[in-house]
């Protein structure tokens, strides 16, 4: 569904900023989370977890535990599908491991019992024995030839030969000739950098209520990003029909992509098949951190050669991303977008997917992204100082503009990266004087955005208002953007359009909210239901009039004849036309389900200036500017928060957090006192600018927002960091024994 | 497991309950008086999720026993309207669009609400530190103190 021309400017209700329809649930306490979920005969489930890093499991004794007075089941791996193949037979191994424990915090068995205090009891009570097994948790040292192998089966045939088992997946692509590009270079740097792996953090913990019963007939609630999904894998894992599992999002406390699998729901089900009763299963912040998606770590190289003028004559990457005992790390991700924002004759990218014994990364906003972004942006901004040019001018004169090849394949349509950086050149902040101490950094990101399967309906009711029914959970607002895109359509208040995620039995299959899909997709959805009903009432109005269906059109929330040939007739309005719907033809309703097919790609560009305690190695961000363009921003409140959530985690990822492994392989800080996530002292106000290119591929030219915001600040701050301390960091996250060791080591060698 | 008797005021309301020793109040609030509102989001007082306020002071009610409020006065998010009328506070959350997913709104507004109480004129400095212990993960906080800056500057003007 291509933009329409016609509309993309004078917009009634797109652009504006209304209250979110689920405003007053989330303010009073009224709205219903993951944890929220009651019962009746409710029991509560408790999980048994590795304290190994990877071991062997001779055997678990659970005897103990169901003698416990008010236990009433207990799983272990027997109690799931068998044969299972592919990507459920990772996610069943995750969520309950089978012959081996592949990191500290996976889960081995699990109890349910009348309360959770007796199930945590009961899981204390569960003996297992482990063979313990050697183990690595750096993706170098996993890669290394005598590294302890997880599985050597993992391993696709993408993999070159001669590599260590642990190496799963292989990506090579690019085009050009880089080395004749580099000889040509004036100026080449390549450069080694690290990341350490950060978790997506959302304040709400897993949670899930599951009734399963022995006539394979089941009932899910959740917190996630994708019901659907849920369902698909819950009812493989536990081996019942999907259609026999209805699955509810519930409200969604955050998921930034860690939500999009299953990791309670399929053992709660098989608790309760077990029991014959409901279970509930909440995970609590420590097992959020030991066994849920943290991201990959990186070890990354890359090569770039310059010409005195700033253009880039060649670039080359190496991605290795650690993502946990199971393959999947996106390599192939952080491969594609490294280069994506410039115009490269000669460009090579390869990713390494390597598995070590940590827990199975997840999907964390665009990710791959911004690793491979800081490693980038890194290194051009090196080579923007040492030939003294504008960091903005350079990234100009290379940027990706309409029908320029990416570095990952195709021609880009229509794109916004021009326009963000002109954008930051205007900005007073980027002509602001900066105080001694601190550093100026800027950085570009990209991310590809995605459409992905999507049902919407909608039904109208007689007194004229409006019900939408969507399939993707609301996990920032986008109630509200569903609303507000109806109501243009339809031409009538966004107060008199109801918004509601239906479940997996009322509604069909939707794609999971991530790829910043679902402003884009469920978006253009919805515009497309709304037509559909439009059409509808215009042949009413055509019925009533006397005159030929395509003599009708609608405009401003009115059927009107098409012209003077059509016959003189006065508009009638929605009200008017649902009033008599049951006399007139029966219900009135839209529907759309497709895969949309044209998320346009996203680009961003941020500012950031930053201040280094030379005493300490503390680093103060004292001033950030987010430009990103939104191609068409539906609701511009959301959408700048977006942009500052994402630059705040980005904050967070370049200068604390991180996953900390002792030399146990044990996970050494698994509460958010130890990993610290930023509060609101840390930070600085976060200014933003919406850039609105609009994306040719939906009707009112939206583009996904919500992950390209994580991607320039890990490079913004390293580049700003780098400048304020006169050292060039390339570890992340730069916490200020890191920033100190630099600084000792430099004053050392100076 | 012997479960000991509780009498309390929440929200205005005299309740009473039975409860284990071990339970948390956030445990008594959301599963013996479906108080629902105060999340948990770590269980170490790290995150402020479950605040409330017990005899008007802040705490992390993850962090307090249930038999500790014997005889004492909390107040939870949904105590905090007037009410059909919301509290200040609450429209403007709504209408600053200073909460995303949600989930640390219950806490961040009962602490900002505490926070409103005793210094009605706070700086963008103490606004941020004083709810540097209520994490939110969705909005960079920037709309979140925005919001409590403009409901203290109408709070005063009304008062």
């Amino acid at each position: 569904m291509a933009l329409d021309d016609r509309k993309t400017t004078d917009f009634k209700f797109i652009g504006s900023r209304p209250d979110r329809p689920d405003g007053l649930d989330k303010v009073t306490g009224r709205a219903q989370f993951g944890a929220d979920a009651h019962a009746p005969g409710m029991l509560h489930g408790a999980i048994v977890r590795s304290p190994h890093a990877h071991a062997r499991i001779i055997s678990i004794d659970t005897s103990k535990a169901e003698q416990l007075d008010g236990v009433k089941s207990v799983v272990t791996r027997a109690d799931f599908a068998k044969d299972l193949s592919g990507e459920f037979s990772f996610v069943l191994e995750n969520v309950m491991a089978g012959e081996k424990a592949l990191y500290d915090g996976h889960a081995v068995a699990a109890v349910a019992a009348s309360s959770a205090l007796i199930a945590r009891d009961a899981a204390k009570l569960v003996k297992v024995d482990y063979e313990i097994l050697p183990h690595v948790t750096d993706v170098d040292a996993a890669m290394a030839d005598d590294a302890p192998i997880l599985n050597d089966t993992y391993a696709d045939a993408s993999v070159p030969s001669g590599l260590h088992p642990n190496v799963v997946r292989y990506h090579d692509s690019g085009h050009g000739d880089v080395d004749a590009g580099f000889a040509s270079a004036d100026l080449v740097i390549e450069d080694s950098f690290k990341t350490e792996a950060t978790h997506q953090g959302y304040i709400e913990p897993h949670a899930c209520l599951a009734t399963l019963g022995n006539d394979g007939k089941g009932e899910l609630w959740c917190t996630t990003q994708g019901h659907w999904i849920a369902q698909k894998t819950c009812a493989a894992l536990v081996g019942i029909d999907t259609s026999q599992l209805r699955v509810t999002a519930s409200e969604i406390g955050g998921g930034f992509g860690g939500k999009t699998t299953v990791f309670i729901e399929p053992v709660a089900l098989a608790l309760s098949r077990k029991a014959n009763r409901p279970v509930k299963i909440v995970m609590n912040r420590s097992e959020v951190f030991r066994a849920t998606g943290p991201t990959s770590s990186t070890s990354m190289d890359v090569k770039i050669g310059m010409m005195k003028d700033g253009t880039i004559t060649a670039a080359q990457g190496i991605f290795r991303l650690q993502g946990g005992a199971f393959p999947g790390a996106p390599m192939e991700f952080s491969a594609m977008c490294a280069f994506a924002p410039y115009a490269l004759e000669n460009v090579k990218q390869i990713g390494y997917d390597v598995i070590s014994n940590r827990p199975k990364q997840a999907a964390y906003r665009a990710p791959g992204a911004p690793m491979a972004s800081f490693a980038v942006e890194s290194v051009i901004d090196e080579l923007c100082n040492k030939l003294g040019l504008d960091p903005i001018e350079v990234r100009l004169k290379n940027a990706s503009r309409e029908g320029t090849k990416a570095s990952y394949g195709p021609r880009f349509q229509r794109i916004g990266l021009v326009e963000t950086l002109e954008a930051a050149k205007a900005h007073p902040h980027y002509s602001a004087p900066l105080k001694p101490g601190q550093g100026r950094g800027v950085s570009c990101g990209f991310w590809f955005n995605h459409g992905g399967e999507t049902s919407v309906s909608l039904a109208l009711s007689e007194d004229g208002t409006c019900q939408i029914s969507v399939g993707t959970p609301d996990i920032g607002g986008s109630r509200a953007s569903m609303a507000l895109m109806a109501a243009e359509v339809l031409g009538i208040d966004y107060e008199n359009i109801r918004v509601t995620i239906a479940d997996t039995a009322t509604l069909g299959y939707n794609d999971v909210s991530h790829g910043s899909r679902v402003t884009y997709a469920s978006g253009l959805a919805t515009i497309k239901a709304a037509q559909d009903a439009v059409e509808k009432l215009c042949k009413r109005a055509a019925a009533k009039w006397g005159i030929p269906e395509d003599a009708v059109f609608w405009e401003d929330g009115c059927a009107k004849p098409s012209g003077a040939n059509a016959g003189n007739f006065d508009p009638v309005p929605l009200a008017e036309l649902t009033k008599d719907m049951g006399a007139t033809g029966g219900p009135i309703s839209g529907h759309f389900e497709a895969t949309p097919e044209g998320a346009g790609v996203s680009f961003g560009t941020h500012i950031v200036d930053a201040e280094v305690d030379p005493e300490t190695g503390k680093t103060a961000v004292v001033r950030y500017t987010v430009i990103q363009d939104a191609g068409k921003a539906i609701h511009p409140t959301y959408v700048e928060g977006q942009f500052q959530g994402g630059a705040a985690q980005g904050i967070g990822w370049a200068l604390n957090e991180e996953y900390i492994y002792g030399e146990d392989g044990r996970l050494q800080n698994s509460i958010f006192l130890d990993y610290r996530v930023p509060v609101a002292s840390d930070l600085p106000m976060i200014d933003t600018v919406i850039v609105e290119v609009p994306n040719p591929g939906h009707p009112y030219g939206v583009r996904g927002v919500g992950e390209t915001g994580i991607v320039p600040p890990l490079a913004a701050i390293a580049n700003a960091v780098s400048a304020a301390a006169g050292v060039r960091l390339r570890h992340l996250p730069m916490s200020p024994p890191r920033i100190l060791r630099a600084l000792v080591a430099q004053a050392h060698e100076g | 497991m012997k479960t000991i008797h509780v009498t309390t005021t929440v929200n205005g309301d005299t309740v009473e309950y039975l409860c284990d020793p071990r339970e948390t109040m956030l445990d008594v609030l959301r599963d013996r008086l479906n108080l629902t509102g105060a999340k948990e989001g770590c269980g170490t007082g790290d995150c402020g999720a479950c605040s409330v306020t017990v005899d008007d002071r802040l705490v992390c009610s993850c962090l307090m026993l249930g038999v500790e409020a014997e005889g004492k006065t909390i107040t939870t998010v949904e105590g905090i309207a007037d009410g059909e009328n919301l509290h200040p506070l609450q429209k403007k959350f709504i209408e600053y669009a200073a909460l995303q997913c949600g989930i640390c709104t219950p806490g961040i507004l009962v602490a900002a609400k505490s926070l409103l109480e005793k210094n009605p004129d706070p700086t963008e400095s103490e606004v941020r530190y004083w709810l540097a212990g209520n994490l939110c993960r969705c909005t960079g906080y920037d709309k979140i103190i925005r919001a409590v800056m403009d409901t203290a500057a109408d709070m005063r003007e009304a008062s």
